[in-house]
């Protein structure tokens, strides 16, 4: 029982030095967290102030709908974070190192992770008082509320997830920046999250109505008392998107999560 | 625990397969205690495999290694505690500076914060990098990094010690710094494994010599063995046509210590130097001989001799005279 107790103990302390290790790299290079700081305000103030008066919605001020599309786009494009670390550890020595030390095999997983949902903890403040000052406001009672700032921290996760896996399984972390942006790109665009679906030809519509970002965007709107402009008629996901983020986060970690470990495994196996 | 009749590393028919391709087979060593053995072979001689599998990063397919007293496949925690590695690759991290780089390891071997931050001083004054260890280790030269990479692999003071061709890419004087570091350690006792491309440092530093050829042992011995069987000198001759290659052979022949070997396609044929053979009794032979010799040279053997000698029957005439 003790002997449990002591692994459990180190396995902790030493997820937390390995964790401390890539908060380390971001003090050394602060460029790195400038896609979860300076791009989501970057976001904000565009489609704020520079496309935003070209966007109606319908029911609704255009920048209380905007911030749950922003957030959902950046916790989308929080998959690169992960992946370009994943992928620059497994290709440099630094893991042979960690690996010849008397340090669970998990560890270094879980360093990766408790980092990178730090830096994603980070991202969200930046948005959530970058989108308090351009005017965005919670209109629901505190329970849905937090609620929300659940659900966002779950996205988080569940984006950290894909991030692990496909930088477990590309061979540089340039081929991860490659992937991420041409499928995370259209995935974040053809949505609602920045116009509402209704304006988009009916082909992409239908694409954007079951496109998971639009759900979990919608899913934000809805908690915090935002409007979803969903017209009538959308599509399941659109009309109950609660349920449907949730669903979607519980299908993204239920794959991720056992391939990302299975493929970290088969890295380290030699 | 190990007790000190123990061997520092044992294999025992060690082999590791590649899908189709064995890039180790019937591997068998003891490396007692506080010796030295140098692990000498070309790239893709199975070096690393070898060192990989005796630091628990790789599992053999065959065969069995304890190191330090633990079973490498049934204990490799245990094993971890013991050993120290240096990697061919620098297994340092480039964004952090030196000292976090030790301190890091420090932590992971469970030292309490300040004992972890008072060995790494230490290691970085014992390395020499006292002036550097705030700096991140990617604006370090080769020779730096290797030095960290080492200091790191010291940090629990292991007492068994990997260092896999610890000195390869540095300039000379490096290398000759980092040998007299390895011999300091050798001399407080730690029991030290080294693969190497070069003859000359295994033969400073090694008390046994395995020389590994296409994943197989080749030869094993003690430096002074190895160098009386495979070293000394060579004798290299080029001649203007092929078909003079077996009259310079049977020229050189009689002032060889062993037969020697044609290598046809550069036009050359070397053969070890016997002991008290004058330079010019050799080119009086030739000239005798009416061979065009276009150039003949005397030089230490090299590590391709050695191969040469180890890994190919030599392609002489059975007539040559010894």
């Amino acid at each position: 029982m003790t002997a449990i107790a002591a692994n459990l103990r180190f396995g902790l302390s030493d997820s937390l030095v390995l964790a401390r290790r890539n908060l380390s790299h971001v003090r050394q290079i602060p460029e790195k967290l400038l896609d979860v700081t300076v791009q989501p305000l970057m976001f904000v103030l565009l489609f704020a102030y520079v496309f935003g008066g070209a966007i109606a919605v319908p029911g609704g001020n255009y920048h209380e709908y905007l911030m749950g599309g922003i957030f959902i786009q950046t916790l989308t494009f929080g998959v690169m974070g992960p992946a370009m670390s994943m992928a620059n550890d497994l290709s440099e020595g630094v893991l042979d190192r960690v690996r010849s030390l008397p340090v669970a095999r998990s560890a270094f997983l879980v360093g990766h992770v408790l980092a990178e949902f730090a830096a994603a903890l980070l991202g969200l403040t930046v948005m959530t008082v970058a989108g308090l000052i351009v005017g965005w406001r919670i209109h629901t009672d505190v329970p849905h509320a937090m609620a929300g700032f659940g659900l966002l921290l779950l996205v988080a996760f569940a984006m950290l997830w894909v991030g692990m896996l496909l930088g477990s399984v590309v061979r540089s972390a340039d081929a991860a920046q490659g992937l991420v942006f041409v499928v995370i790109f259209p995935l974040t665009f053809i949505a609602n999250a920045f116009v509402p679906s209704g304006t988009l030809p009916s082909v992409l519509q239908h694409f954007s109505n079951w496109n998971p970002v639009s759900a979990l965007a919608a899913g934000i709107r809805t908690l915090f008392g935002n409007p979803t402009a969903t017209p009538d008629g959308a599509a399941w996901p659109l009309q109950h998107p609660v349920a449907s983020s949730l669903m979607w986060c519980a299908v993204l970690l239920a794959v991720t999560v056992p391939l990302a470990i299975a493929a970290y495994r088969r890295r380290t196996e030699g | 625990m190990t007790s000190t009749t123990d061997a520092g590393v044992l294999a025992e028919g060690l082999g590791k397969r590649f899908e189709e391709l064995w890039a180790l087979r019937d591997f068998d060593l003891v490396v007692p205690q506080g010796s030295v053995l140098g692990l000498l072979g070309h790239n893709g001689a199975g070096k690393t495999t070898t060192v990989r599998i005796l630091t628990t990063l790789a599992r053999p397919t065959e065969g069995r290694a304890v190191v330090a007293g633990h079973d490498v496949v049934a204990d490799p925690a245990a094993v971890r505690t013991r050993i120290g590695l240096a990697g061919q690759q620098a297994t340092v991290d480039g964004l952090l500076t030196a000292r976090a780089n030790l301190q890091m390891v420090g932590r992971l071997y469970h030292l309490p914060r300040s004992v972890a931050r008072a060995r790494a001083d230490e290691l970085l004054e014992r390395l020499g990098l006292t002036e550097a260890a705030d700096r991140l280790v990617r604006t370090f030269s080769g020779g730096m990094r290797r030095r960290l990479d080492l200091a790191a692999s010291l940090v629990a003071a292991p007492p068994v010690l990997f260092l896999d061709e610890p000195t390869t890419g540095l300039d000379p004087r490096a290398r000759v710094e980092l040998w007299e570091l390895l011999e300091e350690l050798v001399r407080d006792g730690v029991t030290l494994m080294l693969t190497t491309q070069y003859l000359e440092e295994a033969d400073r530093l090694a008390d046994d010599i395995v020389v590994l050829d296409g994943g197989r042992i080749a030869a094993q011995g003690s430096p002074a063995e190895l160098k009386a069987r495979l070293g000394g000198e060579r004798h290299e001759v080029t001649v203007g046509s092929a078909d003079e290659l077996t009259s310079a052979a049977l020229a050189l022949g009689r002032f060889a210590s062993d037969e020697p070997a044609i290598d046809a396609d550069a036009g050359l044929v070397v053969a070890p130097v016997r002991a008290g053979v004058a330079l010019a009794e050799v080119v009086r032979a030739l000239d005798a001989a009416n061979v065009d010799t276009t150039d003949l040279h005397r030089r230490e053997a090299t590590l391709d001799d050695v191969f040469l000698t180890l890994t190919e029957p030599t392609e002489t005439t059975t007539e040559i005279a010894a």
